[in-house]
């Protein structure tokens, strides 16, 4: 009899909840969620680092001077050995607070800078997300639904942004924007801000997710249920709110985080080119690329962003792979790719 | 059949006249800004912003600036930069076509051959230790940089270890012409094109393992095992046969998209002169008219390699012929 009750109890159990059950069985997925959150609230606490550490991440600090075994050594050093060309910033220092990573070519902190830069990461990946599951969600589902004209229109024009190679189109886009401020309007968009590249990024990868939501909400459009709804006369705004809506919901949250993934590298590599987060504003990508010039004296600048973004990418992805089978195992969704 | 390969070609010059149409709008519909200033480059003087507002004819309708692009672009193609004075910008954009392409190409033997040994192989020893540690390996690719990546590579070989053993045949970087320095023409891309094919190694070995895994589900599947084949001939001869449609389909797509300029990253970090290292070379110059040649360019080949792939595709597969 107990046996047979907690079948009943099993069955009777949501698909919210059976998912949620089945996601906190598996192991790897928790441990790349608490990876990643643990890289984000490292990164939260930025400006605290920075005050505590008495740096300024954003300012050119070449005359500062650190404390090393009592003995006081400026930032900037000049070289010892070989050509005594220029200075060289100085290496890390592995204690906390105290030019941990090192210093950058303007001497500054490249811990705090790391700290900060991450957060801008993460905020133009998750703002970008946002912007890409929303207007996805209502192309896909407007042109699901409605069909014929209005699904041809928007299908060509989700071919046209797809069939652009992505780094070229984010090229052509921020050239044109990221040099001078536009005004559209009562809208003035400055040339460094960070909206620049959210709305490049989540642009670039609507029809990525538009075009999954279409076929799926087409499918939904001929099942009896919303027939049925059809019949009883409901209109169309409901039927999408109370039928179609609800069933593509595990889509889109599987998408969340394989879309983060994504948008991280991008912005990264956007950032890298020049074209994303513009200076003394930083991302892991501007700080790889400022030590990019240092690469083979003070290697670390380049090394310690890098790592932050595998790391967290990995996480993301391994979380992603979790979430999918947790939520919809029969899903076709796989991993982006980024150039 | 003939009906679909028309649609789809149909379909391929509508997505290039929309392409051209949004490239134009970008460049020259963008409110605000005055375009002959931008294609001028930095500090132009007042000579040469109306030699280009002539040239371009931004003194006529919306409709003949765009057509005086397309065939500046696509016709005569003597469309020139302003910012390095009187270069000709279409022959300038094919030279690199050849850098691109063997970047691309050699990249893409080691991903096809790597990612079909990992992927049968995961597939193989599916659930086990082997299948894990293959898959973590492979979500770790997709996961890096690539242009990360190549600076670890430039680093390790370079410097560190460039004068060990291991390293010592690394020549400096740069691209050397195949039909100059066959030599040279391989050692310099031996590393640019691992580097490159990471991604796509990790990427392909997880899709392969998951459409063999699926694969092994069928019924013809369980119709060869009655039959007493061995487990390697069911694998390599029956589901790796399936899978592979599905692969060919993706390789077309990444290949184009990798030629038409998606290999940008990896020719940046390696100083290899090609169609993406061109572009951002322009970008930090702010010479737009080479920007606009190159990604009408790249993105023109993208669509027609989609369109290839779609009817070899319609040729390949009898389900999708007569449907």
């Amino acid at each position: 009899m107990t046996v047979l009750s907690t079948d009943v109890a099993n069955q009777c159990r949501g698909p919210w909840a059976t998912a949620f059950r089945r996601l906190m069985r598996d192991r790897a997925a928790l441990a790349a969620l608490a990876a990643f959150l643990l890289i984000v609230l490292m990164c939260l606490l930025a400006p605290v680092y920075a005050h505590w550490a008495g740096v300024e991440p954003f300012k050119s600090t070449l005359n500062a001077t650190i404390i090393i075994d009592g003995q006081e050594r400026p930032v900037m050093e000049l070289p010892t050995e070989g050509l005594a060309l220029g200075y060289t910033p100085i290496g890390p220092t592995w204690s906390l607070g105290n030019y941990f990573l090192g210093a950058d070519n303007q001497g500054r902190d490249v811990m705090a800078r790391l700290l900060y830069g991450g957060l801008n990461s993460f905020l133009i990946a998750g703002a970008a997300t946002i912007f890409t599951l929303t207007f996805a969600t209502l192309f896909g589902v407007t042109a699901g639904f409605f069909g014929g004209v209005i699904d041809m229109v928007l299908s060509r024009i989700l071919d046209v942004l797809w069939a652009f190679p992505v780094y070229l189109l984010a090229i052509s886009l921020s050239v044109v924007m990221i040099t001078q401020s536009i005004t559209i309007g009562p809208i003035v968009i400055e040339s460094g801000s960070l909206w620049l590249p959210i709305f490049i990024i989540g642009l670039i990868y609507i029809p990525y997710v538009a075009r999954p939501i279409r076929g799926q909400v087409m499918a939904l459009r001929n099942s009896d249920f919303v027939m049925a709804a059809i019949g009883l006369g409901a209109p169309s705004s409901r039927i999408m709110r109370k039928d179609i809506l609800p069933n593509i919901t595990t889509t889109l949250i599987v998408f969340v985080p394989i879309m983060m993934a994504l948008n991280m590298l991008t912005e990264s590599a956007l950032s890298f080119l020049s074209i994303g987060v513009q200076p003394p504003d930083a991302s892991w990508g501007t700080i790889i690329q400022d030590g990019q010039g240092l690469l083979y004296t003070r290697p670390v600048v380049a090394l310690a962003p890098g790592l932050m973004i595998v790391a967290s990418v990995l996480s993301l992805n391994v979380f992603g792979d979790g979430l999918r089978d947790a939520l919809d195992p029969k899903s076709k969704i796989k991993l982006g790719r980024s150039g | 059949m003939i009906y679909a390969v028309l649609q789809r070609l149909g379909q391929m010059v509508f997505v290039m006249v929309g392409i051209s149409l949004l490239v134009f709008l970008i460049f020259f519909g963008t409110p605000g800004v005055d375009p002959a200033a931008r294609i001028a480059g930095r500090n132009a003087s007042p000579e040469v912003l109306e030699a280009v507002r002539i040239s371009f004819g931004f003194d006529q309708p919306f409709y003949i600036q765009y057509l005086t692009m397309m065939k500046k672009i696509f016709i005569t193609g003597d469309l020139t930069s302003f910012v390095n004075r009187g270069w000709e910008v279409v022959p300038a954009v094919l030279d690199t076509i050849p850098v691109t392409l063997s970047l691309v190409l050699g990249a893409a033997v080691l991903w096809i051959i790597f990612s079909l040994i990992i992927g049968v192989l995961a597939a193989a020893y599916r659930d086990t230790w082997i299948d894990k540690i293959l898959m973590i390996l492979g979500l770790i690719g997709i996961s890096m940089p690539v242009y990360w990546l190549g600076e670890v590579m430039n680093l390790v070989t370079q410097s560190r270890y460039h004068d060990t053993w291991l390293f010592s045949w690394v020549p400096p970087l740069g691209y050397k012409p195949l039909s100059e320095d066959p030599k040279g023409w391989f050692l310099t891309l031996v590393i640019p094109w691992f580097t490159l094919s990471i991604l796509y190694i990790g990427l392909y070995g997880r899709v392969l393992r998951a459409s063999i895994t699926e694969a092994l589900q069928e019924d013809y599947i369980r119709t060869a095992r009655a039959k007493g084949l061995s487990e390697t001939r069911i694998l390599l001869r029956h589901a790796l046969r399936t899978s592979l449609i599905s692969f060919v389909t993706l390789f077309g797509l990444d290949f184009g998209a990798l030629v038409g300029g998606s290999a940008l990253l990896t020719e940046v970090v390696f100083g290899l002169q090609g169609v993406g290292k061109l572009t951002f070379d322009a970008l930090q110059n702010l010479d737009l008219p080479i920007i606009m040649t190159t990604v009408l360019y790249a993105s023109f080949f993208v669509v027609v390699a989609n369109a290839i792939v779609d009817v070899v595709y319609i040729l390949l597969d009898p389900r999708v012929r007569t449907a």
